[in-house]
This record gives structure tokens, C-alpha cells and sequence, in this order.
């Protein structure tokens, strides 16, 4: 099986208290896999593992994307407030030493995808919470990355937001397949974002359980209330239950 | 409506507070060195207006000196401990050392570096290290305010060394320097006035020369006259700051 990215027996402490681990996970190109658990489980340790910006005191990370193929989505918006969403969304080109002129044209195109084309111009202060997240999603894209990493990006949404902004991202992922992983603690997010969802208990974070979901992606209309839905929600509802329990055992 | 019940209370209190003062003086007949009637200080005012106002240009304009002059020194010095922990750390206590340390205990010393003939570069010298510190700390605590989800960002992007600075750390340290400023801008012109009054000298021709002159003189109502412009001035400036903050930020965050 090829790889875009792998967390192998991976363990992380901060000050001697074990956060994560030994934990497992393996990335196919172009899979969605969702990271469900309880604040404090090490779901954003692992994203920032895969990210490569922390490192595992053992195990280890296999990455394979190159500088500028991995993206970070975190659960603010994370713009810099002083910059426009132009300005903002060309910042990892520009980072990366791409022509300013070509950095802000193809900012300008991301941010048309994600359906903000006519508010590049406005600063972040002057943008709603959702078309925050929607800038820095186009910024997180407008890279191309081989890697997505979404660390819990809905959480500070209202649910029509989140559901909307769902299916934007399958949409965008549709497009060019890129692997992501998506951090949530929504269990029903988690198996509507995502081909397979894995179950992480209490901190010290390890995996308690994964469940495959059936159907396609992007999801059809009313997927929701479909048996694969219900069923796939049920089981990793059940390994979460499993998982908090064996905590308070 | 509503703005008359907010200016009309203090500015009855005012009058009141006025018209007892003027009353009393007269009633007992107080001495006009010892406290000039309102009616005489108004008179003053109007008679030296317009040396108190030339006197007020050439405070205002070494508070203005001071200031520039604290911020080409601070921010130098606040970019050079952003990109070195060693020389924040040897530079802290200094910058606090002379924070604490009163103006008036070191004025004496810049009078005589200055030489007697210019009292006003010790001045503007005085006022420049009143200040630094709110300038060099605001900008210190600026250029590492930036949104750690932010740095993360600028790392898994690979920036550089001079990108992460210039791209990040400065622009997040504007809003700490604009209250740096504003801070620094208040009390630049307390700076230079207290230093004007140890040099002691007409040399500079400002606000608190026209007080210790009024005062060598025993003229007391001229000494009122040149408190309330000192007043007017620095309640001015305040609000002038206040507003530049205010359109900066605005600037600055778009709204």
C-alpha cells in the first residue's frame, strides 16, 4: 500500500506526563480519515505530528510530502488580522518565494472557490465567523497539498454553517484528492467527513476502535438518514462509549 | 438633549466653584500673591496669551523631539531582543533600571553635559528617557504577541528567519507600539517640563519657564494663567493620542 503519511508506535509527553500513544495510524493518497475522542485525547499532538511540527519522544513519522504539501486548517480561522483575505490566503506562496503578482492571482482563485471571490479585499475583522474558516481554508488549498490536516475546524460554527461548509470541503477534496485527516469530538461529523473514523481513548491517546464507512464521496443529498449512516454513527458511538468507560474503570 | 446633562453638571459645579473662590477672595481680601481671584488669573491669561501659547509651541515641540528621539532608540533596541533571548535578557534590567530611576534625580547631570547655553537639548534628552520604556516595553511584548497557531503556520511553511519577522512579529507588534506611543506621548510632555523646571533656565523658553519666572516675581496670577495652558495642553495632546489610536487600530484591523 502506498503512503502519504504514517504515525508508527508513536509516543508524546509534555513535562513527563505521557499525551499520546503508543498510537498507529497509516495514510492511503487521497483517503479521509476522521480522529473522534475526548478533549485532551491527543488528537491535535497526532495532526502535529503529522504535520512535522512536533516530534515523538518514540516511534516514528513517515512523511512524504515535500515543504509546502501539507496544510493546516486549525479550529480558529488563524489570519493574521492586519492582512486582507487576499493577502492571507497568498501567504504560504509567498512564503515559499512564489512571485507576488502569481501568489495574489491564484489567492484570488482559491478564494473564488470556496465561494468568497467578491470579499478579498476585507480584512478578517470584517468577515462572519464562517467565511473566516472559508479564508483559511482557502489558504489551506491554495498550495495544493498532498496532506490536509483539520483540527476540529467546525467547532466554533452553528450547525447549518458546519453542514454547509461539509460538504464544501468534500467538494474541494473531490477536486484534487488530497489525503486529510480531520480531527473532531462530533461523532456524526466524523462519519460523514470521512471514509473511516478512528476512535482515540482518554489521554494518553490510543486508538479504540476504527470503523469503515460505506458509501461515497463527496456525500449524496439526505446521506445522513441512510442505514450505512446510522450504523457506521452507532459503532464508532459505541467504541467512544467503550473507550470513556475504560477511563473511568 | 442628552449631551447638555453631561456638560451642564460639571460645568455648573465649575462656575460655582469659581464664583466662591472669586467671593471669598474679595470678602476677605486675601493677598493677590498669595491667591489671585479667578477675574485676575482670566485677566493674566488674556494679557500673555500670546507668549504663553509661544511657550506652549516650544514645550510641545521638545515633547515632540523627546518623543521621536525615544522611539529611533527604543525600537532598535526592542527588534535586537526580539532576534537575540541573550540580549533581552542582559538589556531588561537596564531599560527597567532607568525606568524607575526619577527624572529629577538625573536632570542636573544632563544640564551640565548639555552645557548652560543649551538647557533645551538636556530637556528633550530628559523627556526622550521618560519615553523610552513604555515605547521599548510595548514593542518587546508586541514582537512575541503573535498567535502561536500563526508561528505553527509560518513553520510548516518553512518561512525564514527575516520573513517570520518582518511578515509576522512586526506586524502584530503594531497595536502594542500605537499604546506604546500613546503612553510614551503623555508623559514626554510631563518629561520635559519637569526637566525644564531643574535646568532652572530660560534657555528653552517653555511652559514651566513662564511658571518659575511668574513665580520668581511673585506674580501668582500669571503662574495660574500658565498651569491651565500647561492643563489644556497635555488634556489636548491626550485626546489627539487617543484618536490617532483609534484610527491606527482602526487601520490596522479594518474596523
Amino acid at each position: 500500500m502506498s503512503l502519504v503519511a504514517a504515525l508508527r508506535a508513536v509516543e508524546v509527553a509534555y513535562g513527563g506526563r505521557p499525551a499520546l500513544g503508543p498510537f498507529d495510524l497509516a495514510l492511503a493518497p487521497g483517503e479521509i480519515v476522521a480522529l473522534v475522542g475526548p478533549s485532551g485525547c491527543g488528537k491535535s499532538t497526532a495532526l502535529r505530528l503529522l504535520a512535522g511540527l512536533e516530534q515523538p519522544v518514540r516511534g516514528e513519522v513517515v512523511r512524504t510530502p515535500g515543504r509546502g504539501e501539507t496544510s493546516v486548517v486549525f479550529q480558529a480561522p488563524t489570519l493574521m488580522p492586519w492582512a486582507n483575505a487576499a493577502a492571507n490566503v497568498a501567504l504560504p506562496l509567498e512564503l515559499s518565494g512564489v512571485a507576488k503578482a502569481e501568489a495574489r492571482h491564484r489567492a484570488d482563485e482559491a478564494l473564488a472557490k470556496v465561494g468568497l471571490g467578491q470579499v478579498a479585499t476585507l480584512k478578517p475583522a470584517q468577515l462572519s465567523g464562517g467565511m473566516a474558516m472559508r479564508v483559511s481554508l482557502a489558504r489551506a488549498l491554495v498550495t495544493r497539498p498532498r496532506l490536509l490536516l483539520l483540527d476540529e475546524p467546525f467547532a466554533a460554527l452553528d450547525e447549518i454553517t458546519r453542514r454547509k461548509l461539509a460538504d464544501d470541503v468534500l467538494a474541494l477534496w473531490a477536486e484534487t484528492r488530497p489525503a486529510i485527516v480531520f480531527v473532531t469530538h462530533n461523532v456524526e461529523e466524523a462519519v460523514y467527513m470521512a471514509a473511516r473514523a478512528v476512535v482515540m481513548s482518554p489521554g494518553p491517546g490510543r486508538s479504540a476502535g476504527e470503523t469503515e464507512v460505506a458509501g461515497p464521496l463527496p456525500r449524496p443529498a439526505q446521506f445522513r438518514t441512510t442505514e450505512g449512516f446510522r450504523a457506521a454513527a452507532e459503532k464508532v458511538s459505541l467504541d467512544l462509549d467503550r473507550a470513556m468507560a475504560g477511563r473511568a474503570a | 438633549m442628552k449631551a447638555l446633562t453631561t456638560i451642564l453638571p460639571p460645568l455648573a459645579l465649575l462656575a460655582a466653584i469659581l464664583g466662591v473662590w472669586e467671593a471669598a477672595c474679595r470678602v476677605l481680601a486675601v493677598p493677590t500673591y498669595l491667591l489671585p481671584t479667578p477675574s485676575a488669573i482670566g485677566a493674566a491669561l488674556l494679557e500673555s496669551l500670546p507668549l504663553l501659547l509661544q511657550s506652549a509651541w516650544a514645550t510641545l515641540l521638545m515633547a515632540f523631539q523627546a518623543l521621536l528621539a525615544a522611539f529611533v532608540v527604543a525600537a532598535p533596541l526592542a527588534l535586537l531582543g526580539a532576534l537575540s533571548p541573550l540580549f533581552r535578557r542582559a538589556f531588561g534590567p537596564l531599560a527597567a533600571a532607568i525606568q524607575v530611576t526619577p527624572v529629577v534625580a538625573i536632570a542636573p547631570l544632563f544640564v551640565i553635559w548639555a552645557g548652560l547655553e543649551h538647557p533645551e537639548r538636556a530637556i528633550t534628552a530628559l523627556g526622550g528617557i521618560v519615553a523610552f520604556f513604555p515605547i521599548f516595553s510595548g514593542l518587546t511584548t508586541g514582537l512575541r504577541a503573535a498567535d502561536p497557531d500563526l508561528m505553527r503556520l509560518f513553520d510548516l511553511y518553512g518561512a525564514r528567519r527575516d520573513q517570520r519577522l518582518l511578515r509576522l512579529a512586526i506586524p502584530s507588534a503594531v497595536p502594542f507600539l500605537i499604546e506604546g506611543l500613546k503612553v510614551a506621548g503623555g508623559l514626554s510632555i510631563i518629561g520635559v517640563v519637569v526637566a525644564e523646571f531643574v535646568a532652572g533656565s530660560g534657555g528653552a523658553q517653555g511652559l514651566a519657564w513662564r511658571i518659575l519666572e511668574a513665580g520668581h516675581q511673585l506674580k501668582t496670577a500669571q503662574m495660574f494663567a500658565a498651569v491651565l495652558v500647561l492643563g489644556v495642553l497635555g488634556a489636548g495632546l491626550y485626546g489627539l493620542l487617543t484618536l490617532a489610536e483609534t484610527a491606527l487600530l482602526k487601520t490596522w484591523r479594518g474596523r
